[in-house]
């Protein structure tokens, strides 16, 4: 810091400095790419409308937008926004402790796109759940005062969401410090990758099985078919491959649309990457089905196959996690990428309609009056997920993300180690 | 709340309850206090729903026109507008009719949900809402097996609205208005031990008028509001698949793994790390 006598003399560089950054940031700001796309096209207008609903969610109650009801107290935000979305964004944990924990160099290329995907998932699904609270202003008693619930897994779930926002911008940190030049403060943030992600894995595995941890006191309103003492087994399970098929799926579609912002090298290495992911998704999904099967037999569940319900647990099991278990197999097999990307949809589509199962479908299976989301409801999410690719997008078309780290930065981060 | 004033009221009620009670509470404060409830004879409800107007009173809500709405036809939940309602049920023992509220678990589920203690078990055993603390993620209707917190779905500042066995008249020294109004004894405060008491004491002496079941002596692990019925429960519309664990056990063995995850996956991981550092300088 310069002394009392030398801050007349480096203020104008300081205000230079500043100058030049906002200058850089204002710059940065302006769109990029041709405005009128077809995907504009279609997420303005319901962000637009999304954010109307949102401002009548407010200022009328919950009751305005959506079609919850004093028996189906949690409908499509919690059940596919949070609960759903946040088993996609596993990817984050898994890519990042195959990096930097194992060292498997070949994942390198994806961790800072799948970081970033996995931030703003988080982000984004937080502020979701900002909407679903009836009292959001209130959202910050488990974090200050003296109203901490130790006795709640939504408390865990709670904190170690934030933490785990935490964590990810941590991860991603070294990026945003590239972008602005900050090599410093890069260099820092960059030591600190690997103790985050330690600490994120920790907060990945106990807050993702945590999720089914949640609905083990909703034991008599789950149907038997969904509920078991192993939920927590099966969420955290089922959140390592939902988390590598989004992945493959994410990635797919950046190649595809931002192919002018990746390396060749990186290009090339993709199809093995998606190779290796599918591998792992075949892998969980085998662990997964074999768990499934323990709990139907062990729960004596045979009686509850003859009914709808079951069903629709049949085609849950069958063709949303044994058909995409066969597929990215084969898929594996043949190296056939096209194969491994159906499966990968086939896997990411099973995964919510078992989350939705287990927190709104199958959630008060005897109700009369089975809740129904309204559109408004699936507007809303529509909205933020659009918002969410935005901000995606910007920060792809300017950030460091897609392209590998600048040779010297790499060979300054191994004399640093 | 002042605990000497709550004793001495909840040991004349109990006092009330029985003459001569075990624990007459003139001298000095006993070591531990009892959870107080409510005990229900649905063979003494005429249904005249005196209860549900006197709690509607009480709370500043609802006061339903039992005359004229003709409510026992239909099946009713309790309301955010209405903490308790009467339901007629036609049994193996002819017409019954039953008053419901929220149970008030020994221990709850509505409580073990709350992330911010919003839902609080008292000492006295009433299950209360602080509304200062709540943020009305509405998690303690998803836990809760009787179905009891509502949420007001209409209000941009919603509440969550349930009995919570009349705490602020507790608080003033008043019995619930709901016992207080009830003109046939079909209701009795007084603590939990002397209720189980009183309920066992008419099983055994009228063995013929009653089904031999106290509904909320084992349920969920014990509930505040017992009750007595000649009908088979599953026929006054009671759950009878809820077991006797209490639901806080379901996320206990969750909780106790947390902090064994903390410790053992990062060493875990820090571990993996250096074998895969080893691995790449060898």
């Amino acid at each position: 810091m310069p002394g009392g006598g030398e801050l007349s003399t480096a203020r104008p560089v300081w205000i230079e400095e500043a100058r030049h950054f906002f200058r850089f940031i204002i710059a940065e700001l302006k769109p990029r790419r041709p405005f009128v796309t077809p995907f504009n096209l279609i997420s303005i207008p319901v962000m637009v409308v999304g954010a109307m609903l949102i401002v009548i969610r407010f200022a009328r109650g919950l009751g305005s937008v959506t079609n919850l009801t004093q028996e189906s107290p949690w409908g499509f935000w919690i059940g596919f926004d949070v609960v759903t979305g946040v088993a996609f964004a596993g990817g984050a944990y898994l890519v990042t402790f195959a990096v930097y924990v194992m060292r498997t160099e070949r994942y390198r290329p994806i961790v800072r796109a799948t970081v970033l995907n996995g931030l703003l998932a988080y982000v984004f699904y937080a502020g979701a759940l900002l909407l679903d609270l009836g009292r959001p202003w209130k959202i910050v008693n488990p974090i200050i005062g003296n109203s901490f619930g130790y006795n709640s897994i939504l408390f865990l779930v709670a904190w170690h969401f934030m933490l785990y926002m935490i964590a990810e911008f941590i991860e991603f940190s070294p990026v945003v410090a590239e972008w602005l030049g900050w090599r410093r403060a890069r260099r820092i943030l960059h030591k600190l990758t690997l103790a985050t992600v330690i600490f994120g894995v920790t907060l990945s595995t106990l807050h993702q099985s945590g999720l089914g941890a949640m609905f083990l006191l909703a034991k008599s309103k789950i149907h038997p078919l969904w509920y078991s003492e192993f939920l927590p087994v099966l969420f955290l399970v089922s959140s390592v491959f939902a988390g590598l098929a989004m992945v493959i799926f994410e990635g797919t579609i950046s190649h595809r649309v931002f192919r002018d912002r990746i390396d060749r090298a990186h290009h090339a290495a993709f199809d093995e990457i998606v190779i290796g992911l599918a591998r792992g998704a075949a892998v969980t999904l085998f662990l997964y089905l074999f768990f499934k099967a323990v709990v139907f037999v062990h729960g004596k569940h045979w009686v509850h196959l003859a009914d709808k319900w079951g069903w629709w647990y049949l085609l849950e099991v069958v063709v949303f996690v044994l058909a995409p278990c066969l597929i990215f197999i084969r898929g594996v097999r043949l190296r056939e990428l096209g194969l491994i990307r159906a499966a990968a949809v086939v896997t990411l589509a099973g995964v919510a309609l078992n989350r939705l199962n287990v927190s709104v479908i199958a959630f008060n299976w005897r109700s009369a009056n089975p809740y129904v989301p309204s559109w408004m409801e699936l507007v809303i999410t529509a909205a933020v997920i659009f918002a969410e690719i935005w901000v995606f997008r910007w920060v792809v078309t300017r950030m460091p993300v897609l392209q590998s780290t600048p040779l010297r930065l790499v060979e300054e981060d191994h004399r640093a180690a | 709340m002042d605990r000497r004033r709550f004793l001495r009221l909840a040991g004349a009620a109990g006092a009330a309850l029985a003459a001569g009670s075990r624990r007459a509470r003139a001298d000095g404060e006993p070591a531990e206090v009892e959870f107080i409830g409510v005990l229900v004879d649905t063979t003494r409800c005429i249904g005249c729903r005196s209860c549900e107007v006197a709690c509607g009173e009480a709370h500043g809500l609802d006061v339903p026109d039992v005359v004229n709405d003709g409510a026992l036809e239909t099946e009713r939940t309790t309301t955010t507008r209405q903490r308790t309602v009467v339901n007629r049920y036609s049994t193996d023992a002819g017409t019954v009719f039953v008053k419901r509220q929220c149970m008030h678990c020994w221990q709850p589920a509505c409580t073990a949900a709350c992330l911010t203690n919003a839902m609080y078990k008292t000492h006295e055993g009433p299950v209360i809402w602080r509304e200062p603390k709540c943020m009305g993620c509405r998690y303690c209707m998803v836990a809760c097996p009787f179905e009891v917190p509502r949420f007001e779905y209409d209000s941009p500042v919603p509440r969550i609205e349930k009995c919570t066995l009349c705490w602020d008249r507790l608080e003033r020294g008043h019995i619930p208005a709901c016992v207080k109004a009830c003109p046939v004894d079909t209701l009795m405060f007084g603590s939990k031990r002397d209720l189980l008491e009183i309920a066992r004491v008419r099983i055994y002496n009228h063995p013929e008028h009653y089904v031999h079941k106290i509904y909320g002596e084992h349920e969920v692990g014990g509930t505040g509001w017992l009750y007595l019925s000649a009908a088979p429960f599953e026929q006054l519309g009671f759950p009878s698949d809820l077991g006797t664990t209490p639901y806080p056990e379901f996320t206990r063995e969750f909780l106790y793994s947390v902090p064994v995850v903390f410790l053992a996956v990062p060493t875990l991981l820090a571990g993996l790390h250096r074998l895969s550092r080893d691995r790449e300088n060898s």
